[in-house]
């Protein structure tokens, strides 16, 4: 089948996709869009979160046919061409949330929804919105910090631009 | 084969830093902005042109014959270009990375579940599933040899290997044993100057690495009849000394890269893919990317030894420890991988960072029909570290504070270790303790102020403060650092400085895995620190000599240390430069802010003008100093090349009631000797502290007979960032001379106390011995009974600490635990107030609602598995915690074989 839907702000098609196949698979191997990653492939580990309509969804679980005519915003489409790094990006590298960095796409992602919908989340909120992203190497602390930095900064930038 | 076709080829490229800073401070990893633009490529990232998906077909059966393989079907399928068994292998048929005792496909018989009989290359992903659902296996199914007492009576149960082709020191199902006797041994004689014995057994379930990038890789075929290889290990050269005799090449035309590595943590120090993806392309002369499945995973790499423990510890009534004795059973399984080795440090290290003058241990790896067994962070150490629970008990009999029993036992530098090596570099092993003891402890439970996702089961709702009790615990452990028993694990590190667009720049060229850990920001911050130039890191690769493994410690000590080497050398051929050029004299050089200078002449010249158009490159070995093996009969030997020690205080609050954990708060204290990089060092101890929480409450891989029961992350747990408490970390440094800049490695010894402080903790709570470790809740609630589990015999058999009933000694839980949060339920001391009946008492299911125990232990081994539904067809992702779902454990019938009994899809490709 074919399957065309907008990626990262680009409209994109897939022609011969396997009605059994994934978006995280048709996003990594059809689209040349690999950053969203395949650490289990069954919803455990949020390593494949992507933005679907805007709410994020674990790519893995999502049929590639049911993004038809929708968007998805991937790890790759956090970044602004002109501004550079997302702030959360930013923080991650700063906070040393990132080690082998497999986890880090999906959680940027859904870091990055976190702040859209809480820009000063409390450790606990933090650490609930995260808990279906599975990091085996920081033991959390850094990423911890990290989104305490990201908040703070957003949150102290736009106490500025106001 | 050019790499330009290669997607994912900017981390395959050199990578320039940024940031000016030397060792010790914490600049940011020169692969940080590839990472989280999602632009980093990682071995499962690759593709080229042309290529082809590899796949393994594998037994569904622990143990049998192989009778005859059918391929003649899967040949058929349309996208399948080839299909190899043993047969068609063109050089050697074994591997291994000690021992090669493993086939590269099975050859007449299957030894564990999961051992891959053929392999195929095909068009798509699923094509390949289909092709090998279509290979027909005839298996003569034998009984699996899967118990310590099956695999010492061989002549009963059987051979997992026939003796006649043992290779090694392997003997009856043994793969290695390891002895060390000190002092007096432990004789009657000695025995007698104890007051005091404390005695028990104890078990620690299979832990897995549960890296999160999956064992992948690409192998292209090159122009030479060569084979270039794009791979996530932890050892390159080992990789292709393992590789190129199965390929019947020389060593020169195997070429490997290493691709991002998803993380390691010892399980891709053995290979998985890489011989089977070089197969595949040798064969049919196309690039072939394999990338396991999170199910294939669990099949595809060895984990962490299960290990039952036997220890007995005498002291003296003031608390000195006399004599100890320890037998420590590994079940290695089907193959040695890294057995031998676990052993020499079971052995070894089994008396933990305490002084005892007379030992008398043995140590011994079995051959089993379990899955295979190997490195894992802590590696042998971690498994030796049950005894802390010897040293509870201990100090609960003799009225003891057991911070206190660890610091008056405590080694130092200069201590002598039972395999006669002293400790000849600091040592601070009551210090650390006493810094975890001294950090202020976190408040009490605040039972008007709940917020229920700090509470066990979360946001289970299980609990608001009922039932709760806090308990805290501390351990302390030793680890060595390197590869030990005269093993010569060498580094090679290549600088060359030049002058590009008119600056110096230094690039560092090293075969160094970076699986995470960060040594390419550290050897950033060496060459920087030696050369105060920009510095560029190469793609880690075999064109540059080894840099041994990435594990033990030992990295940063021995690729470090040779990048400062290689570094000061050519620092040394710069000022030799301008010596001939200039006539320098002085010995009084520097280079400072791209400049020589002279500290009585001040600047000399500028790099870039002393150098001009001339580049020096220069390699350099590092090796650590010899050690020596072992005694076989005696262990004694200077068998270790460095020792690391990390102290943890762990405060728990346990729901006694339902038996679930919550870790409060996981503080560490380690000696580094030097912090090259405090970020990543404290990134290190948190990192190790958190999957020493995952085996202490929750990570276990669970098999019968022999087959592995929870190959997912559905049914194998990590700890998620809500189970993961705060871990305050203190670092001291304390410089060991013999090690570059005085540095320690620092990776693993975090794992090794942060297992026995919880459950130390868990213990303070609720005054149960709990000899196993994971802890599960059935453990603390005693609702396991021995037809759920095997390990439950053990559990339920297991001696009372001194403290229980008609014993005259005190009660084990701490009286700060025992008024934080009331009494303990069921403490066995009979004073407390009785077990409430278990809400789930009288099912045979654990508690469905914790999302962090989901076992389910009704299952019958002969009941068919409930199969997870197709992952892609599952919809979109549910609002909360997927761990939240409760089902049985899968089976995945891919890895299976055709039998298995999935509909085929209808081809739709």
């Amino acid at each position: 089948m074919r399957v065309t839907f907008n990626a990262n702000g680009r409209q994109v098609e897939a022609d011969d996709v396997w009605e059994g196949e994934s978006l995280l698979f048709l996003l990594r191997e059809r689209l040349g869009l690999p950053g969203s990653k395949n650490a289990c492939e069954q919803g455990e580990c949020g390593s494949c979160t992507v933005y679907l309509d805007g709410a994020p969804v674990c790519s893995c679980l999502v049929a590639a046919g049911q993004v038809q005519g929708r968007e998805v915003r991937t790890v790759e489409g956090l970044a602004d061409a002109e501004t550079g790094l997302d702030p959360v990006q930013q923080a991650f590298i700063d906070a040393g949330a990132v080690q082998c960095g497999f986890c880090t796409p999906g959680l940027l992602v859904q870091t990055h929804d976190l702040l859209a919908r809480e820009p000063q989340p409390s450790d606990n909120d933090i650490r609930e919105a995260l808990s279906g992203n599975l990091c085996r190497c920081t033991g959390y602390e850094k990423i911890m910090d990290a989104v305490r930095l990201a908040s703070a900064r957003t949150c102290s930038t736009s106490e500025v631009s106001q | 084969m050019s790499t330009r076709t290669i997607r994912g080829e900017k981390n395959l490229q050199d990578i320039t830093t940024a940031h000016p800073d030397g060792i010790g401070g914490s600049p940011l990893r020169p692969d940080g902005t590839l990472k989280v633009k999602g632009e980093f490529a990682y071995s499962s990232d690759l593709w080229h042109e042309d290529m082809l998906w590899g796949m393994a077909l594998r037994s569904p059966h622990a143990r049998a014959r192989i009778l005859s393989v059918d391929i003649s079907e899967a040949l058929t399928l349309p996208g399948v270009y080839a299909l190899l068994t043993h047969d068609d292998i063109p050089g050697t048929k074994f591997y291994g990375l000690e021992i090669q005792d493993q086939p590269a496909l099975a050859i007449d018989q299957i030894r564990y579940h999961g051992e891959a009989v053929a392999i195929v290359a095909a068009d798509h992903p699923e094509t390949a599933r289909r092709a090998l659902a279509k290979v027909k296996v005839e298996y003569e199914v034998l009984t699996p040899i899967t118990t310590e007492e099956q695999c010492l009576n061989p002549e009963t149960h059987g051979y997992v290997h026939e003796p006649h082709e043992y290779k090694g020191h392997a003997s009856g199902n043994i793969v290695h044993q390891q002895k060390v006797v000190s002092g007096l041994g432990v004789t009657d004689e000695v025995r007698a100057l104890a007051d005091v014995v404390v005695s028990g057994e104890y078990q620690v379930g299979m832990q897995d690495q549960a890296f999160l990038g999956p064992e992948s890789g690409l192998a292209v075929p090159a122009e030479d009849g060569g084979i270039d290889l794009y791979i996530a290990t932890q050892w390159l050269h080992v990789d292709r000394q393992q590789i190129a005799p199965v390929l019947g090449l020389p060593e020169n035309k195997v070429r490997l890269t290493l691709a991002g590595v998803g993380g390691a943590f010892g399980g891709r120090e053995d290979l998985s893919m890489q011989i089977h993806a070089c197969l595949l392309a040798q064969r049919t002369g196309k690039p072939v990317k394999i990338v396991y499945s999170r199910e294939e995973s669990f099949f595809g790499h060895v984990h962490r030894h299960p290990a039952t423990l036997h220890y007995e510890h005498g002291a003296t009534r003031d608390g000195k420890l006399v004599f100890m004795t320890a037998r420590i059973v590994l079940d290695g399984g089907a193959y040695a991988s890294a057995s031998p080795a676990v052993v020499g440090n079971a052995s070894s290290l089994s008396v933990g960072p305490y002084e005892i003058p007379n030992v008398d241990v043995i140590a011994i790896a079995l051959y089993s029909n379990n899955p295979s067994c190997g490195a894992m962070r802590g590696f042998g150490a971690v498994q030796a570290a049950r005894l802390r629970t010897q040293l509870d008990r201990l100090a609960a009999e003799l009225g003891m504070d057991p911070v206190e029993l660890r610091q008056l036992n405590a080694v130092s530098q200069g201590s002598y270790l039972p395999t006669g090596q002293q400790i000849d570099a600091p040592a601070p092993v009551a210090e650390l303790l006493q810094k975890v003891k001294d950090l202020p402890l976190p408040p009490a439970l605040d039972v008007t102020h709940l917020d229920v996702r700090e509470l066990p089961g979360a946001l289970s709702n299980t609990s608001h403060g009922e039932g709760i009790v806090r308990g805290v615990g501390y351990a302390v452990g030793l680890k060595n650092v390197g590869f030990s028993e005269g093993f010569d694990d060498y580094s090679t590190a290549r600088v060359r400085l030049e002058v590009i667009g008119g600056e110096p720049v230094a690039m560092v060229h090293t075969a160094m895995a970076e699986v995470g850990q960060g040594g390419v920001t550290v050897h950033g911050q060496i060459a920087r620190t030696e050369l105060g130039e920009r510095v560029t890191i190469h793609p880690a690769n075999t064109e540059v000599g080894s840099a041994g493994s990435t594990s033990a410690s030992r990295q940063t000590y021995m690729t470090g240390g040779a990048v400062k080497l290689a570094a000061e050398a050519v620092r040394n051929e710069l000022f030799a430069l301008g010596r001939t050029r200039y006539g320098w004299t002085g010995n009084d050089l520097s280079l400072v802010g791209g400049k020589v200078v002279s500290a009585s002449e001040g600047v000399l010249i500028s790099i870039a003008d002393l150098l001009g158009d001339h580049a020096i490159d220069l390699t350099r070995e590092h090796h650590h100093r010899p050690t020596v093996p072992f005694d076989k009969e005696t262990g004694q030997g200077f068998g270790h090349v460095q020792y690391t020690f990390c102290a943890h205080r762990a405060v728990v609050d346990v729901d006694v009631e339902l038996g679930l954990v919550k870790v409060v708060e996981l503080a560490a204290a380690q000696d580094v000797g030097k912090a090259l990089n405090p970020l990543s060092v404290i990134g290190q101890i948190q990192g190790g502290s958190t999957q020493g929480l995952g085996l202490a409450v929750m990570e276990e891989i669970i098999t019968r007979d022999g087959k592995v029961r929870n190959p997912s992350f559905t049914d194998y747990l990590i700890p998620t960032i809500l189970d993961t408490p705060p871990q305050p970390v203190e670092i001291m440094e304390l410089p060991d001379e013999h090690s570059p800049y005085g540095l320690r490695g620092v990776g693993e010894a975090p794992t090794l106390s942060s297992t026995p402080a919880i459950v130390s903790a868990i213990r303070a709570a609720t005054g149960l011995a709990l000899n196993r470790v994971p802890v599960r809740p059935e453990h603390i609630t005693g609702t396991l009974t021995p037809t759920h589990f095997p390990g439950a015999a053990v559990q339920s058999s297991q001696q009372p600490p001194r403290g229980a009933p008609n014993s005259t000694t005190p009660c084990a839980i701490p009286p700060q635990a025992r008024t934080a949060a009331g009494p303990p339920p069921h403490h066995p001391c009979g004073t407390h107030r009785t077990h409430r009946q278990h809400p789930l008492r009288s099912t045979v299911f654990a508690p469905r609602f914790s999302y962090r125990f989901r076992y389910d232990l009704s299952l019958d081994p002969g009941t068919p598995d409930q199969h997870t539904p197709h992952a892609a067809l599952a919809g979109a992702r549910a609002p909360w915690h997927p761990h939240q779902a409760s089902r049985t454990v899968p089976c995945h019938p891919y890895l299976m074989g055709p039998q298995a009994g999935r509909e085929p899809h209808p081809n739709p490709l």
